[in-house]
């Protein structure tokens, strides 16, 4: 007995010492209608709120969530929230609830989510729980009949980034980091007790049209595909306004090492000057000239963090532009009949 | 009720014993959302080994035409001895405190329970709601599918008086509404399931949807053949159905279709062009901004 508890604790240790990565996300059906009343009821007000549930391997178990109340900047009101989420927990687990934070959901408008916000709220999560997750939802999306849950990390090279806290163009060439790299999506897999199962067999409406199908044919995308394209220009906009700092740097670079050079030359040749003369030669390197401090690198986490946006308002409208193409020849096919 | 009072007869008292209130009472449907089942079902799985029932609190709000909507819900733990029925009050108030910092519009509206009906302890624990709010709604969901299926029930109480002292509380059933829109929009595919793989992505939906509309096509055809072959007698109220439904398509030259149809394509290709050289310029842009070695 006493060995097999021993090999069971080693067993733990070892699993401790190199933890699986995260696959998968399971979430009861109960946290994502929770998630989806929470978002939409609020829309467009962006909304948060805490997972709960368990770290079962490499499966993230989400078995239930809560909202957080939403948010204002009264320092006050910030305590009252800590105050509320305790509260909420300690609630929760007198009734059996799984009080294991693991997590946070938000919801989105047109999947824009690439915030720094984002990042640091998640390294602050992370510090406390060693795996975490975020969850998305998209209530814009929703209306077009599609289920627009994700559930998103931030890779672990790019946190090792963010901590050192350089994103320099030589580190970021370094690690081969691009921009891609920043998220990872995991799978979501939706889970439901037996009971929940049985019931929903015996309340399914006999109806062969749900309301997700008469919102998937709903022909008008137009103020989708619109706001989107307007979310396009603006991360363009801002994009460009990144490129614009980064030109002005390497030009300023370019100058300073331009300066450098002539100053050099100048040292030089004064030094060849001084040596003819039989005198010291002056030092090369003078830390004092303000030619020589280095101009700082600006981030390039914020351009990162656009061209993610960028990407995913492309996908965006890829996705709903093919969709419309069914659409259209849809009713195309539908009136030629 | 001064007069009621004067003579000793037995009456059923409604909780609130105005006459229009009473009116509106008759009409009461409570409208549930499927959130409410879904976390009725999973505190009930989640319950004491000891507990029989599991009860809890329902949130949500009257509307305008007395119906009830029952948007959420939070269970409450208590206990219950052959006819005592102890209901933790402290959890119940910080458990709606809480509730009432996210959505202040979400008020009580009643109580849950798990189970076939209505027993003895139920009277005492409506009671208790009886003072929270005023006429609350009592659910039951029969989660032991009893009579082999899962019946959801809702009642409200009237009092059995004779004169002045109360005699018993009778429940009174009222219709249910299921909202299951919501969980349609989720899709039931994913909710009905023990464990799903994989969420339908955009196109996949699409592709489901569609062929669905296309066994309703196909089925409204069969019908209408068979009723012109004289296989099936016809029912004038589907001939309107179906009527109306073609009727509902606009009526359009074939060359203004073409061009609204074309333009449409147009429309989206271009848009399809535009975010395909966004991603372009975007990976094109990425190679050059870190491969940009200074000297």
């Amino acid at each position: 007995m006493a060995t097999m508890a021993r090999s069971f604790l080693q067993a733990i240790s070892k699993d401790e010492a190199v933890a699986p990565p995260l696959r998968v996300v399971q979430i009861e059906g109960l946290a994502v209608l929770k998630m989806i009343k929470h978002c939409k009821e609020f829309a467009p007000t962006l909304v948060t709120g805490q997972l709960l549930g368990l770290d079962v391997g490499s499966v993230l178990e989400v078995t239930n969530c809560f909202p957080f109340p939403v948010r204002d900047d009264d320092e006050e009101i910030e305590a009252d929230g800590a105050n509320y989420q305790l509260e909420m927990m300690r609630c929760l687990r007198e009734v059996n609830v799984d009080n294991n934070t693991v997590g946070w959901y938000q919801s989105t408008v047109l999947g824009s989510y690439q915030t720094v916000e984002l990042i640091e709220t998640f390294m602050n999560y992370q510090e406390n729980i060693k795996r975490c997750v975020c969850i998305i939802y998209d209530p814009s999306k929703a209306d077009l009949g599609v289920l627009a849950l994700k559930a998103l990390k931030l890779s672990d090279s790019f946190m090792e980034l963010y901590r050192g806290g350089n994103f320099t163009g030589e580190k970021l060439r370094e690690k081969n980091f691009s921009w891609m790299d920043i998220f990872e999506e995991i799978p979501i897999k939706v889970s439901n007790s037996a009971l929940v199962s049985a019931f929903m067999t015996e309340l399914e409406t006999d109806t062969p049209v749900s309301q997700g199908d008469y919102d998937r044919l709903h022909s008008s995308t137009t103020p989708f595909l619109e706001n989107n394209m307007e979310f396009l220009i603006k991360c363009m906009d801002d994009l460009s306004m990144e490129q614009q700092k980064f030109q002005y740097y390497y030009r300023n670079l370019s100058r300073q090492q331009a300066q450098q050079q002539a100053w050099l030359q100048k040292r030089k040749t004064e030094n060849m000057a001084r040596k003819s003369a039989g005198e010291e030669p002056l030092p090369e390197e003078d830390p004092s000239n303000p030619i020589f401090k280095a101009i700082p690198e600006p981030s390039r986490l914020e351009s990162f963090l656009i061209t993610n946006q960028v990407s995913n308002f492309c996908g965006q409208i890829n996705g709903v532009a093919g969709q419309n193409f069914s659409r259209l020849y849809l009713t195309k096919a539908l009136h030629e009949n | 009720m001064a007069a009621a009072s004067e003579h000793t007869v037995l009456q059923f008292v409604a909780p609130s014993s105005t006459a229009t209130a009473t009116a509106t009472t008759s009409v009461l449907t409570a409208r549930i959302h499927p959130l409410v089942i879904f976390n009725v079902c999973d505190c009930f799985v989640r319950r004491p080994d000891s507990a029989e029932r599991v009860i809890g609190t329902l949130l949500g709000s009257i509307l305008p035409d007395g119906t009830v909507d029952i948007r959420n819900s939070y269970a409450v733990p208590h206990n219950e001895f052959s006819d005592q029925v102890a209901v933790d009050i402290d959890y119940h108030h910080n458990m709606l405190a809480s509730h009432l910092k996210v959505n202040p519009k979400e008020i009580i509206v009643g109580w849950y329970s798990t189970g076939a009906g209505v027993n003895g302890g139920s009277a005492l624990i409506h009671e208790f709601y009886a003072r929270e709010v005023t006429n609350p709604i009592h659910l039951t969901v029969d989660t032991g599918f009893t009579n082999g299926e899962g019946t959801i029930k809702a009642f409200v109480s009237s009092n059995l008086s004779l004169g002045d002292r109360q005699l018993a509380a009778q429940f009174q059933e009222i219709p249910v509404d299921l909202r299951m829109v919501d969980a349609e929009r989720v899709g039931f595919n994913v909710l009905k399931a023990t464990s799903v793989d994989k969420l339908p992505n955009d196109l996949e939906g699409m592709e489901l949807t569609m062929e669905r509309l296309l066994t309703l096509i196909n089925d409204v055809y069969k019908y209408v053949d068979s009723v012109v072959e004289g296989q099936t007698a016809p029912d004038n109220n589907i001939g309107r159905f179906i009527a109306d439904a073609v009727a509902s398509l606009p009526k359009l030259p074939p060359q203004v279709f073409d061009d609204l149809v074309n333009d449409s394509l147009q429309d989206q290709l271009l848009l399809l062009y535009l975010s395909s050289i966004t991603r372009t310029q975007l990976s094109l842009a990425e190679k050059l901004n870190t491969a940009a070695q200074m000297l």
